[in-house]
């Protein structure tokens, strides 16, 4: 292997090798780690004192939202890479990363609702943390629709990683505008955990889920890339049987 | 890049769609508004001004999707990638085009419709001046994703879905500045960022649009 880094793994088979010794202690990590964080963040946290059980959602809800946001921008970096170098496992990684980007999204609002309604007495306000998470969801859908929408698997790796780029520069502007929207109009809304650090009992829970959450997407990824793969291989092969 | 412009102008205005059915689009659209949330002009008031923002957006929208298709599919657009022009220009000329047959006529037509939604006068001075800033954004983006899509038979649902969270800041900003004028704030600071995301979408959205065609056309 003459070159380093991750240009070695544009070549499919390195990163096949990698991939394979990889995602078995990766899954398995996740997997304890999910089972020790759940275990401890549900059974063993006390109570909050103005919250009570449904305190207890924010240990699914708050590593959703961020993995949410992070998988986001490990799109955006594996597609300036995958366009720059034309190193077509990194457009597979911004591809793999949308549907679990999108599914953490949907886990965070859903979670988001079911806390918000016994909290503030509504499954949704427009608040502008909320918002904008709605619309970080927009963007995984037209990036998704997009790659469904073309045949040819190297123009829609082009094609997608242009929108990514290009929509990543509206996506983090719409962050900021829907914060000027709403405190402008909707005057103060409710606050999440706002002032007063989190009781390390808290805490340090929260922090295993999170860790957790990382492993999986980790996971989720190398399996993702895997699996995507292993489909372009299986279609290069039909196409010289049926042409061949 | 004038020629290209003055052409699809003229095209646009001689095929008899373009700016008539977007205008058509954008009075039906705002009349329906008044079917479905009644005819009191408190309600309508305080509607109106995304109302009216988002309907111009969505004219904007329905004209989108023949940008770049005629041409590719005739094969313009590889004489015209071909030629001395960077496809860049050729680009922006395009959404230059668009502008001129949608932004501009709805632009100037938006203050006469405000009227039916009961937006106050002192307001549409505001909507013109945000909709002559913000509707430049809006055919540039929407150049992106016509460029994106333009390979795409039927893409038209699909490119909405691309441009409309795209559209999201544009909007926010536009609506806010009618808005705040509606209410008797300052609309400025609104107006200054519709203008903002304009011309950060000038800057871009050439590029974008032509690495997007040249995927497109390889």
């Amino acid at each position: 292997m003459a070159s380093t880094g991750i240009w070695t793994f544009a070549n499919p088979y390195n990163f096949m090798r990698l991939s394979e010794r990889l995602l078995p202690p990766v899954a398995i990590a996740a997997a304890t780690v999910f089972a020790v964080g759940l275990a401890w963040s549900l059974f063993f946290t006390p109570d909050d004192y103005q919250q009570g059980l449904t305190v207890k959602i924010l240990f699914i809800h708050v590593p959703a939202a961020i993995l949410a946001i992070n998988t986001y921008m490990v799109m955006v970096v594996a597609s300036l890479i995958g366009l720059i170098r034309s190193h077509p496992v990194s457009h597979l990684v911004a591809k793999s990363c949308a549907p679990i980007g999108a599914a953490f999204t949907v886990i965070a609002i859903a979670t988001g609702a079911l806390w918000g309604k016994p909290m503030w007495g509504a499954w949704w306000v427009w608040d502008a943390r909320l918002t904008s998470v709605l619309v970080l969801l927009f963007f995984y859908m037209g990036y998704m629709a997009l790659w469904e929408a073309i045949e040819d698997p190297v123009k829609a790796a082009e094609l997608s990683a242009i929108l990514c780029l290009f929509g990543s520069v509206f996506a983090f502007l719409s962050r900021y505008a829907v914060m000027i929207w709403n405190t402008l109009h909707q005057g103060t809304s409710v606050g999440v955990t706002a002032g007063g650090a989190l009781h390390d009992s808290f805490f340090y829970p929260l922090a295993v889920m999170i860790l957790a959450h990382y492993l999986l997407f980790i996971a989720l990824l190398l399996l993702g890339v895997r699996t995507e793969i292993m489909a372009r291989r299986a279609r290069s092969l039909r196409l010289r049987e049926s042409f061949g | 890049m004038r020629t290209l412009f003055l052409r699809d102008v003229t095209l646009a205005l001689r095929l008899g769609g373009g700016a008539g059915q977007s205008l058509g689009f954008f009075l039906i659209a705002v009349s329906l508004i008044a079917f479905g949330v009644g005819p009191e002009p408190e309600r309508l008031e305080a509607v109106a001004p995304g109302a009216l923002w988002v309907f111009a957006m969505l004219a904007c929208l329905l004209s989108l999707d023949r940008l770049f298709q005629a041409d590719y599919e005739d094969g313009s657009l590889d004489l015209i990638a071909l030629g001395p022009a960077p496809l860049e220009t050729a680009a922006l000329a395009k959404a230059a085009a668009h502008w001129a047959t949608t932004g501009l006529p709805l632009t100037l037509a938006a203050p006469l419709l405000a009227p039916l939604l009961s937006l106050p006068l002192e307001a549409a001075p505001v909507l013109v001046l945000s909709l002559a800033l913000g509707a430049p954004a809006l055919s540039l983006i929407g150049a992106v994703g016509a460029a994106l899509t333009v390979g795409v038979r039927r893409g038209g649902l699909l490119l909405s879905v691309l441009v409309l969270p795209l559209y999201i800041p544009t909007l926010i900003f536009g609506a806010l500045a009618v808005r705040a004028a509606a209410e008797g704030f300052d609309p400025w600071p609104s107006l200054a960022l519709t203008g903002a995301v304009s011309l950060g979408a000038l800057a871009l959205a050439p590029f974008a649009a032509a690495a997007a065609l040249r995927a497109n056309l390889s």
